[in-house]
């Protein structure tokens, strides 16, 4: 059975990382579409036309790798965690259901008349379009995450016929954890698509391809990847505060702090020995975790010996310590890489307000670069948020090593991760092959023909 | 009526809505590589679903969703159950995604072949595979006292089964190619009304085959309902084959759609009150009592799909329409 166990959290763990990888991007990159046709369609002005052609071939490539990667998502929780499914079914199901019916139908149809519709439909009907994909994408981001945060945090629902059972929609869909994960989760996918977009215009600079709508994408990137860093930023302080508040074994682990204090500090690097419930060795800030937690200097934080000590009396015994290491530095990570988000986008508003930023040519390298932060934080807060949630998988209800399924054998759960991990690599391969080519294939010109076959226009 | 019933019901159309119009998409896809010759008419074959393969995928998901959410030990058996089935299904369908997307991405011959071949095989590999996993629900397997499948990959292979899945092969095949006719420049018209012929008639024999052994095998046809919509499924398909040989193919989709419509309908009138039939006892069956959520989640799971269902069915109508004419060489996105 712990094979079993071990196997399926790795295949979710991997399946989930990188069917992430692709949905922050469409959700981000959907959006700024959708504002490059408004433009477009407001102004008549061609450049605008020729981003959302560009961009468009991109967001295209990456979406059906999304839809794609969601299949297995939707599938693993009844092949892997039947347990899970019959247990909380009658509650974790219904998002699912409304996020293909409201969010999935909506995204698929539109994004087909968007496409395919060009000389079809009329230029605002084509805007419409897009506009919906958009709002479907971000959808979809809620009801995905109303049941995520339905396992962080049950709210509305009673135990009954020995399951978790639903009794209040509203409470649902306004749990608190929801409301501060969303709009964090959101302004990540921005994130994501401001710095993609800026990451490939900076390597259109570099390369001396200064059409318009090259420009435009530029300064576009620029400011949505500020803005995008900043909210990020302040979504993300929102909702460490909540979680110290409401999940606290969340944030002590996070922050590796094993026991409580008032104020606490914060951990900038810790080496951590798991065994002994303790940091052997951390160099950190004096009183910053508390002020961090609750805007002052002073205030207790629970550390992690604590929490367990009041779980083992409120849940029985048990070691309900997730893996601290992991969280610590996933963390960590999310956060640096969110700092240097916010750094690049400073540094490029500045250069670009002086005028200079096409001379720039570190900092253009810099951006191309900057492309991978989004995903590195996107991915390590993914892992923190999952991570630091166990042993449980309804958090106080039920235990992952309950969760699976019970007559599915460890050698099935072993064939199918190995079949996902191979089949996503080569897939990986071929989507940032087909990525990187046409960006590099895009001729330096005004008016952009985006075609695999030269007598046919693609978009025209 | 009880909620669970109408859930059965909702998932039973949810399903026809999914053979009906991803069984054209699996027979397009099968018969890019039997009747599409240059790229550009390959081109084109794929051309045809383009604007809406995506959004037919998407009642499956649907109906996935909606057996969670409605149905949470009936999701929870048939996936965990079926596992080696779904993965292969999986893998398919995401095969065939991501090759409608790249296949147009390089202009390299072996690029594109590769591609066609995945296409091929994938859609070959769905239509069988769904067929066979439909036809299990009423067959049987082997489920236990506490609800969990308790047999291997090969409890789901059986005569019964295959046929099963032969037929909606050759169904989904013949229901494709009506589909180009109707919807696939002049060339590749008259290349899919020939070839829909044998495999309509093909289609026919292997439905009556698949009628008699459900017939001999399972208590489907217990139910009387189920029997009439069989033989009207049957008379439907033998139909939209003559309307074949006569050219008509837009009236062919018709009566080939309320075939496959009608299929899908005999399964779960002959199912019910049952959703998954047991192999070891009829008393371990799940039903729809027994594997449905909570009146509360039912309750509002019906008011979302009433609000929401008929807005997707309004817009995805719409999307048929803006489409409606002939894939020409000049229509061509992908």
């Amino acid at each position: 059975m712990d094979n079993v166990i071990n196997l399926a959290r790795w295949q979710f763990a991997i399946t989930t990382v990188y069917h992430f990888f692709f949905v922050p991007l469409t959700i981000g990159l959907g959006f700024f579409l959708a504002i490059m046709e408004t433009f477009y369609v407001k102004t008549g002005n061609e450049k605008y036309k020729n981003m959302v052609k560009y961009w468009g071939k991109l967001f295209l490539i990456n979406f059906s790798m999304g839809v794609v990667t969601g299949l297995v998502q939707e599938f693993q929780f009844g092949m892997n965690w039947s347990n899970y499914s019959r247990y909380v079914g009658d509650i974790f199901g219904v998002p699912l259901a409304i996020e293909a019916l409201l969010a999935f139908f909506l995204e698929s149809t539109f994004l087909g008349i968007w496409v395919f519709g060009w000389e079809k439909v009329s230029k605002k009907i084509h805007l419409l379009s897009i506009w919906i994909v958009s709002i479907a994408t971000m959808i979809s981001a809620f009801w995905i995450l109303t049941a995520n945060s339905f396992m962080h945090e049950p709210v509305g629902y009673t135990i009954n016929n020995g399951r978790a059972e639903m009794t209040s929609f509203t409470e649902l869909i306004t749990n608190g954890h929801l409301w501060v994960q969303f709009p964090h989760t959101i302004f990540a996918a921005l994130c994501t698509g401001a710095f993609f977009i800026l990451g490939i215009s900076a390597y259109h600079i570099i390369k001396k391809n200064k059409a318009t709508w090259v420009m435009s994408s530029l300064k576009m990137g620029i400011i949505m990847a500020l803005i995008s860093s900043v909210l990020v930023a302040l979504m993300g302080d929102l909702q460490g505060k909540y979680l110290v508040k409401n999940l606290p074994m969340k944030m002590a682990a996070a922050e590796a702090l094993w026991e409580s204090k008032d104020p606490a500090p914060l951990a900038a690097f810790a080496v951590i020995d798991e065994e002994n419930k303790k940091n052997v060795f951390e160099i950190s800030v004096p009183k910053l975790l508390s002020f961090m937690s609750y805007n002052s200097f002073t205030g207790e934080v629970k550390g992690i010996n604590n929490i367990q000590a009041e779980y083992e009396q409120k849940y029985g015994e048990g070691n309900y310590i997730p893996n601290v290491t992991l969280s610590f530095y996933s963390f960590r990570l999310m956060v640096g890489a969110g700092m240097l988000m916010l750094l690049i986008g400073l540094a490029g508003l500045y250069f670009y307000k002086k005028g200079t930023i096409y001379d720039k040519n570190k900092l253009l390298k810099l951006m191309i670069f900057s492309i991978a932060l989004p995903y590195l934080a996107n991915s390590s807060g993914w892992i923190l948020t999952e991570v630091s949630r166990s042993p449980w998988i309804v958090f106080g209800l039920l235990k992952i090593e309950n969760a699976v399924s019970p007559t599915v054998s460890a050698g099935y759960v072993a064939t199918s991760l190995f079949t996902f991990a191979m089949l996503y690599s080569v897939l990986a391969v071929i989507d940032v092959t087909l990525i990187v080519k046409f960006i590099k294939k895009v001729p330096i010109e005004e008016n952009i023909k985006i075609n695999t076959e030269k007598e046919e226009s693609l978009w025209n | 009526m009880e909620l669970g019933v109408i859930w059965f019901i909702l998932i039973g159309i949810l399903f026809a809505g999914f053979f009906f119009f991803e069984g054209f998409d699996f027979g397009v896809g099968i018969l890019l590589l039997l009747i599409g010759r240059k790229d550009t008419e390959k081109r084109i074959i794929i051309n045809t679903i383009g604007p809406v393969w995506d959004g037919n995928e998407v009642w499956l998901i649907t109906a996935g969703g909606a057996i969670f959410a409605a149905f949470p030990n009936w999701y929870a058996t048939m996936f965990s159950g079926f596992y080696l089935a779904l993965l292969i299904i999986l893998v398919a369908l995401i095969l065939r995604g991501v090759a409608f997307e790249f296949r147009s991405k390089n202009e390299s011959e072996n690029w594109r072949n590769s591609w066609d071949k995945i296409i091929f095989i994938s859609s070959t590999l769905l239509a069988i595979l769904f067929g066979v996993a439909l036809a299990n629900f009423i067959k049987g397997v082997p489920i236990d006292k506490s609800m969990n499948y308790v047999g291997g990959f090969f409890d789901l292979i059986s005569i019964y089964t295959v046929v099963a899945g032969i037929t909606t092969l050759l169904v989904f095949i013949f229901h494709g190619a009506v589909f180009l006719a109707l919807k696939a420049d002049k060339s590749i018209e008259t290349r899919a009304l020939k070839i829909a012929k044998p495999f309509g008639a093909a289609a026919i024999v292997v439905s009556i085959l698949l009628i008699g052994l459900t017939f001999l095998q399972t208590d489907l046809f217990h139910s009387k309902l189920a029997l009439l919509s069989a033989l009207v499924s049957l008379v439907a398909l033998i139909l939209s084959w003559y309307l074949i040989v006569l050219k008509k193919a837009k009236i062919a989709m018709l009566t080939n759609g309320l075939s496959i419509v009608l299929g899908v309908a005999t399964l779960f009138l002959g199912l019910f009150p049952r959703v998954m039939v047991s192999s070891i006892n009829p008393e371990y069956s799940l039903t729809i009592a027994n594997a449905s959520s909570s009146l509360y989640t039912l309750t509002l799971m019906t008011k979302v799909a009433v609000i929401f269902v008929p807005i997707v069915l309004g817009y995805q109508a719409w999307t048929y329409w803006i489409f409606r004419k002939r894939v020409t060489p000049k229509d061509i996105e992908y």
